[in-house]
Parts: C-alpha cells; structure tokens; sequence
C-alpha cells in the first residue's frame, strides 16, 4: 500500500500554491486525507487527541444508511413487479437486481455532483473538503420517488450544496438540512413531477399492469379515504413511497448504530417520535367529528401510531431531524425540536389539503427555528446564573 | 464536616506509563531556570544581569504591573545566561548552581501567630508569592486583592498524574505549616479539595470537601464550581500542594527551598517513577538515559498530556509542573483511519470496538487523529464538563468576542485545564484552551 502513499507525496509540491496543478490542490488533499489519516500532531493545547474526526463520525451515519439503502432497492424491484403482475414468477435476486439498476444511477448522480461542487468550494475557498457531503450524498437519494428524472436529482443537488450550505460557509454552517433542501427544491420546482401517481412505483419496460393499480403511496390513498396498506407492509416497508423511507424495520436498524454510537441524537429521535404520536392522538380525538369530510374522518381516524410507520416519518426522525448542524444544540433544546417536529408533521401531513407528507415541511420548519430554540434554552441558563449570584449577595 | 461530592461528568484516561511510587532523590542541577513565559500575561522586568551572584530566594524579575511581586532565585549561584526570544522577549534566566552561595534568611515563625501583612510580606519578599493564583483567569494573585476564599485540590485527575498522597509524605507537618499560612491570607475559609482514601484528611483549619468522580474531578475549578461557584465581582485563590508545601518550608526554615518531586511518566519511559529535584530543572536532567528509545521522534511534556508544554530536553521544567509525560509523537500516516474498526483504541466517543473491550492502559500520541473542521457534532463537550456551563455557547461567544456573553456564560468559572477534556475529544479537532485564553486575555484587556 505504500506505493499510494508515495505517489500523494511525490505529487504533493504539485499541487501546492505555485505548483504546476495547484487547481488541484483540494482534490488531491480530500483523496489523501480519505486514504491516509494525515501525519499532522497537535501544536497547541492538548497533546493527545480522540480518534474520532468528522470522517469516521460521517462514515457511520453512512453505515447506518445501508439497510435502508439496500431495502429501498430491493422494493423499487417489488413495487414494480408487483405491479405488472409478475412477482410470484420473479426471484428475490432478480427483484433486488432490478431496483439496483434503478436506484444506483440515483446515487452516482448525487454523488457526482454534489462532490464536484464541494471539490470545487474547497478549492475556490482553500480550505480542506469536508464530510458533511457523504451523508447528504446518500439521503438525497433516499427522499426522492424512484421515477425522478436523473438531471433534477442534479439540479437539486446542486441547489442543495450551493444554496443550501456553502453560501453559508458549508459544513458545519447550514441553516437547513441539505438533502431536505434537496427534496423541497424539487418539490417546489416541478410539483408535477414529483408528486401524484405516476413516480413512486419504477414503470420502465412494462407494457402493462394489473388491474386496479393506481401507483398511489398509501399514504396518498389514506388522505382520500381509502386504506390499503397492511400494518406489517407498512412496517416491513413493502409499499410505494420514496426509495429509502418505506421500511421502518430498515430504519430503526440504522437507528439502533446511530444510538449505540452515540452519533445521532436519541433525545431527537425519541421526541420526535412522541410528538408524532401525541399529534396522531389529538387529531384521533376530531375523528367522529361531522364537520370533516368522509375522506378526512378516515385520515383522522387511523391509529396514531400508524402515521409513525407510514410515509417519511420514521426516515425523517432518525436520519434528518438528528443532523447535529441543523438541529438545536442544547439538551433541553433538543426535546422541544423534535417534539415539535413530530407534531408538526402529523398535523401538515392530515391536514393539508395539496400533499399528503408533512415530515419534509416540518423538519425544515424547525431547522429554521432551531437557533431561536436554543436562545431561549441559553437564556434561561443565563437567567439560572444570574439569580444564583443574586441569591448568594442577599445572603451574604 | 467533610462533604462528598459526586461528579458524573468526565472521562478519565488511562495512558501507559505511570509512575511508580519511587523516589530517587536527584543531586541538585548543575544549573536551573525561571521562564517568564510560563506565567500567562507577565510582563517580567529583569532586576539581575547577567554574571550577578544570587543567593537562593534573591529576586530576579518582577511583574511590570505589580512591582511587589517577585520571581527569586531556586537556588544560590551566578546568573549564567539570560535568554531572549523575538523582539527580545525573555524566555530564561539561568542560574549555575553553587552551594556555597547561600540563602536569603526569613522569618522563622508559625504562621498564625503572625498578622496578614507579616504573612503577605514574608510571601511576597521569598518569591513565593506566583504560587498564589486567583480566579477568575487562573493569573498570579493581585497582592491587594481579598479573596473570598482559598482553594487546595490534593489530589489530580489528569492522565499520569502524580499522587500527591505518596509526594506529601514525611512532608504533612510542612503542609500544615503552610496551610496556616494562607488561612491568614483572606478572611474566609481555606477548602481543601480531597479524594476517597487521602492521605490529607487530617489537615487541620481548613473546610474539607471529598470528590468522587472522573477527571477533571481534581481541578481545582471544578471543586470551586461545586461548592461555591464564582459570580462576577468575586475572587478566590488557588495553590497546588507542593506549592503549598514551599510556603510551609519557608516558615518552618526561614529561608526558600524549592525541592520539588517530579513524576516522570508516559508511554516511552523506562521506569516511571518519582525524582526529587529542585524547582526549574533541567529537562535533561530528568530525562537522560531513562527514556526506552534514545533517537526516536517522541514528545517531551513538561505537565500532563492535556494542558501541559511541549518541551526540548534543553529547556527547563515549568513552574507549576509536577510531572514529565513522554508520548510518541506519531506524526505518521495512518491508512484509513476513519475506517478503522478500532480494537485497542480508547475513544470518548463510542464509534471504536475499543469501547467493548478496554484496555488498562493504553499508548496514545500527538496524533490529531484527523484535520480541523467547524463545530458539527454536539453535546460532546457538554459530557466532559462537570460545571453549570454550555462549554460550546462559551466558546462561541468568545469566537465573536462577545464580552456580554462571555460573561453571562460563565468565563469568570474556567481556566484552560477544566476544558482540557474537551478539546482532546473533539470531532472537529478545534483549539478549545486556545480559544479559551484567547476569550480570557479579552476578558482582562477589556475589565481588567
């Protein structure tokens, strides 16, 4: 291995300011540190430092992507052939190979652009590229519909990293979660296409379907009074929906690496997931009420927990609400994040008459508010420190 | 009257190399030396030149802004060298040893059976008085000041850190003696901060607290944030326990003796143990011969691995230091190590296999182990800080120079060393004691 080595530091004068390639300074630095932990020691402060950096922290939310990854591929394959009537004839392997095929370009795409623009950030800024990009690379694919034309995953990705974070200084100083930036870009810019029936369920190279398909999420079908998903499908994450938020099983996988890392937040998971239920309990409680329409007393009747493994919700407690940069910081802070987040999900997700998904909207809702979250939370520190020195000076 | 106080918050580290309870007893240095610079925010003024015979405990510089405080001579001899950094900046005063030359003479009195000036006097003229540190900002004590209170941890937390039970031995009549000396220093209480099992709960006019938990439990700060913390306005002084035994010494004696025990310890030496030395020795002194690798590319720190010097073996032992750490210094690439599963690796994070099967002790080196980012990952800091504090609230304060804030979050409370841990934890590899004695010298630019 060492020949690689040598080769980045044979070709490291290059590179640097003055050298024949310094356009390719960032590149170079972002594929050695990849390879090679660098060999730089401490200069000030502490001699010894954890073994932990951002490479290792962002590989594991990675890692702990992969069974959503894996299964969100493995049902693009179902959903098709289920839907043109082939799956009892078609072989587990077949079925995953063929969401493979459809969900890999997805990935290189994002991959692609989102790192060309990061590679070309670093440069233009001279600063080291850094890892937020390996995380949101991959979630950007997970939130979108199997059907989504490959250049607006680049143009969303695009916006995503150059609107989304590096106007804001990149890593580390994003207001909004990347891959939500993403996803609402979309959403936004071409609605058509990336909502209704035609993108959740991969047509391509079928000349027909079975009868009574309609490609609809059950969530949609929920919002129109219809309920035609199975608990255990919804659980196992065998319906239509974007690639990698279907399996709740898959997710809380994910989720159990997260927590035992102690990388992503439990406190936000948890919170979230409370705030959800509480909201699918209130609106439980409006069910009966003949002021709604047929369709919405279905919606608001089914069981609140329910609405916990149905659509984006899980995929966005676990993997988006968590990301540490555009969540609130403070302990205390954490909670009313993703309280507030669950509960708002539900309530846009049932109420809102254009869409039937809330967890997009919600988390970047609260992204926004997140700062403003955290203030209070200081302040009611620095409220606590002031009267224990007013406390003390009465008694002295 | 003694109170136990649980901490929860904190990580200790067990390095490799700690040092057995041995003391070999040095002959005195050929030569020793004072470094201003090893007092953040002195502005020294030199009162020797070069080629000046000192008695031991004969002054050699004083601070600019408080001309009664005073930096003496260790030891008696000729000041051989005086050396200066850029823009002639002071960074030793070296003395050859010379027996012969003699000691300043002192008074020779218990100290509670003398006024605070005489006390005050007899500290400031020996050159004892820089052992007394205030807080706020962890600086040399301001003479005029009234402390609310004087604190004493007799125990450290940090990694490899010597055990004062075993220096203090033999010595615990000195420590009274000195003990009695600062309870005439301020009109509150002396706390003395002691750990389960101490060798110091006999130690008599002082209120003592026990600490139980993991490091930073020894630092002094944090003893004060538990017990009484700081509010603005407030001040209180702080002494370490060979310090403390210094001013015992030189009211049982009459004259300045500043033997010292020093651990030497770390990863990369060959049998850890204790040496009794002299205040400002020679690193080499210290270090020669007992280092396992001769010509290997280690790291020689004068304290302990979080907060401590890097040193060169030509340079002398810092002032507060009690202890030598040895690591390698490991500038060497490391193949994939982000992906490293990280069995034998200890990580205050819990991403390392490490985690599921510690080690007693491990090797670590002054690897950062990854390049310097902006804040991503929180909650981190929050776990290793056992104060009412929101570490990275502070340090962003600081980071925009926000007086206000800085104030509001608790500057006053914390020195480098109660963030120390922080900083060895970080994800993002950000300079956490940097930043924070960059806020502080904000702090006394500004307030004063």
């Amino acid at each position: 291995m060492n020949f690689i080595k040598n080769f980045f530091e044979r070709t490291e004068p290059l590179v640097q300011k003055g050298g024949k390639y310094h356009w390719l300074q960032s590149v170079h630095d972002g594929f050695f540190t990849f390879l090679y932990t660098p060999k730089t020691t401490s200069k000030t402060g502490t001699h010894i430092h954890d073994y932990i950096d951002l490479k290792r922290t962002m590989s594991i939310v990675v890692l702990a992507l992969v069974p959503a990854v894996l299964f969100g591929m493995y049902n693009v394959g179902y959903q098709h052939f289920k839907a043109i009537g082939e799956l009892a004839a078609t072989g587990f392997l077949q079925v995953f190979l063929y969401g493979l095929l459809k969900v890999l370009p997805i990935i290189v795409v994002s991959y692609g652009v989102g790192l060309g623009i990061e590679f070309v950030f670093a440069q233009i800024r001279g600063h080291e590229i850094q890892e937020g990009f390996l995380v949101s690379g991959m979630l950007i694919p997970l939130v979108m519909p199997v059907e989504t034309p490959l250049w607006m995953i680049a143009v969303s990705t695009a916006f995503a990293v150059i609107i989304g974070k590096e106007v804001f200084g990149g890593t580390g100083m994003n207001i909004w979660n990347p891959a939500l930036v993403a996803r609402a870009f979309l959403f936004f810019a071409y609605p058509a296409q990336m909502s209704g029936i035609k993108v959740w369920v991969s047509l391509s190279g079928a000349d027909k379907v079975v009868d009574g398909f309609t490609g609809a999420t059950p969530m949609a079908d929920a919002a129109a009074g219809h309920i035609t998903y199975s608990v255990a499908d919804a659980f196992f994450g065998l319906i239509p929906g974007s690639i990698g938020e279907t399996s709740t099983l898959a997710i809380l996988i994910g989720a159990v690496l997260l927590i035992i890392t102690g990388i992503g937040s439990w406190r936000i998971m948890l919170s979230t997931i409370a705030g959800g239920a509480v909201m699918g309990l209130i609106l439980n409680a409006f069910a009966g009420s003949p002021a709604l329409s047929e369709a919405n007393q279905v919606f608001f009747g089914i069981p609140f927990w329910h609405h916990l493994i149905l659509g984006g919700f899980m995929f966005g407690a676990i993997f988006m609400a968590t990301d540490p940069v555009s969540a609130a910081q403070t302990v205390k802070g954490k909670w009313i994040y993703g309280f507030l987040i669950g509960i708002l999900a539900i309530l846009i997700r049932v109420i809102n008459p254009a869409y039937p998904e809330g967890m997009m909207l919600a988390i970047l809702l609260m992204n926004t508010f997140a700062p403003l979250i955290d203030h209070y939370v200081v302040r009611g520190h620095v409220r606590r420190r002031l009267k224990r020195a007013t406390v003390k000076g009465q008694t002295a | 009257m003694s109170e136990v106080i649980r901490l929860k918050k904190g990580l200790n580290i067990k390095l490799k190399g700690s040092a057995d309870k041995v003391l070999e007893k040095l002959p005195t240095p050929a030569t020793v030396a004072l470094k201003p610079t090893d007092f953040p925010g002195l502005t020294p003024k030199l009162t020797v030149k070069a080629e000046a015979e000192v008695k031991a405990g004969d002054a050699l510089f004083y601070d600019k802004y408080h001309p009664e405080v005073v930096f003496t001579a260790p030891v008696g001899g000729k000041v051989v060298s005086i050396n200066r950094g850029e823009r002639r900046k002071i960074l030793e005063v070296v003395i050859e040893a010379n027996e012969k030359a003699g000691a300043v003479k002192f008074k020779k009195a218990d100290p509670i059976s003398l006024s605070e000036d005489e006390v005050k006097e007899q500290i400031l003229k020996s050159g004892l008085w820089p052992f007394i540190k205030r807080r706020p900002y962890g600086t040399i004590a301001y003479p005029t000041e009234k402390p609310m209170s004087m604190y004493v941890s007799t125990f450290d937390t940090a990694p490899l850190a010597p055990d004062y039970d075993f220096v203090v031995e033999g010595q615990l009549d000195t420590f009274q003696t000195g003990i009695n000396a600062l309870t005439r220093l301020t009109e509150g209480k002396v706390y003395l901060g002691i750990n389960s099992g101490s060798a110091f709960t006999g130690v008599k006019n002082v209120e003592i607290n026990t600490f139980e938990g993991p490091h930073p439990a020894g630092n002094v700060g944090i003893q004060i944030a538990n017990t009484k913390p700081l509010n603005k306005g407030e001040v209180v002084w702080t002494v370490n326990v060979q310090d403390v035994l210094f001013i015992g010494r030189l009211f049982e004696t009459g004259k300045v003796d500043f033997t010292k025990t020093v651990a030497l310890a770390g990863s990369e030496v060959k049998e850890p143990k204790y040496y009794q030395t002299t205040l400002g020795a020679p690193v080499a002194s210290l270090i020669t011969d007992k280092l396992i690798k001769a010509d290997y590319h280690q790291r020689i720190i004068s304290g302990n691995v979080l907060t401590g010097t890097k040193v060169e073996g030509s340079t002398y032992l810092g002032y507060y230091d009690s202890l030598i750490s040895v690591i390698p210094e490991g500038d060497e690439y490391e193949f994939v190590g982000w992906a490293d599963p990280g069995f034998g690796k200890f990580s205050a994070s819990k991403t390392f296999f490490g985690k599921l099967f510690p080690k007693n002790e491990y090797t670590m080196n002054a690897n950062l182990h990854g390049g310097e980012r902006a804040f991503v990952v929180t909650g981190q800091y929050e776990k290793l800080v056992p104060m009412d504090i929101l570490p990275v609230h502070l340090l962003k304060a600081i980071l925009v120079n926000d007086i206000d804030k800085m104030e509001q979050l608790g500057i006053y409370e914390v020195i480098e060393e109660d963030f120390a841990l922080c900083e060895y934890a970080c994800t993002s590899k950000i300079e956490v004691q940097k930043i924070l004695r960059e806020g502080i010298n904000t702090m006394i630019k500004e307030l004063g």
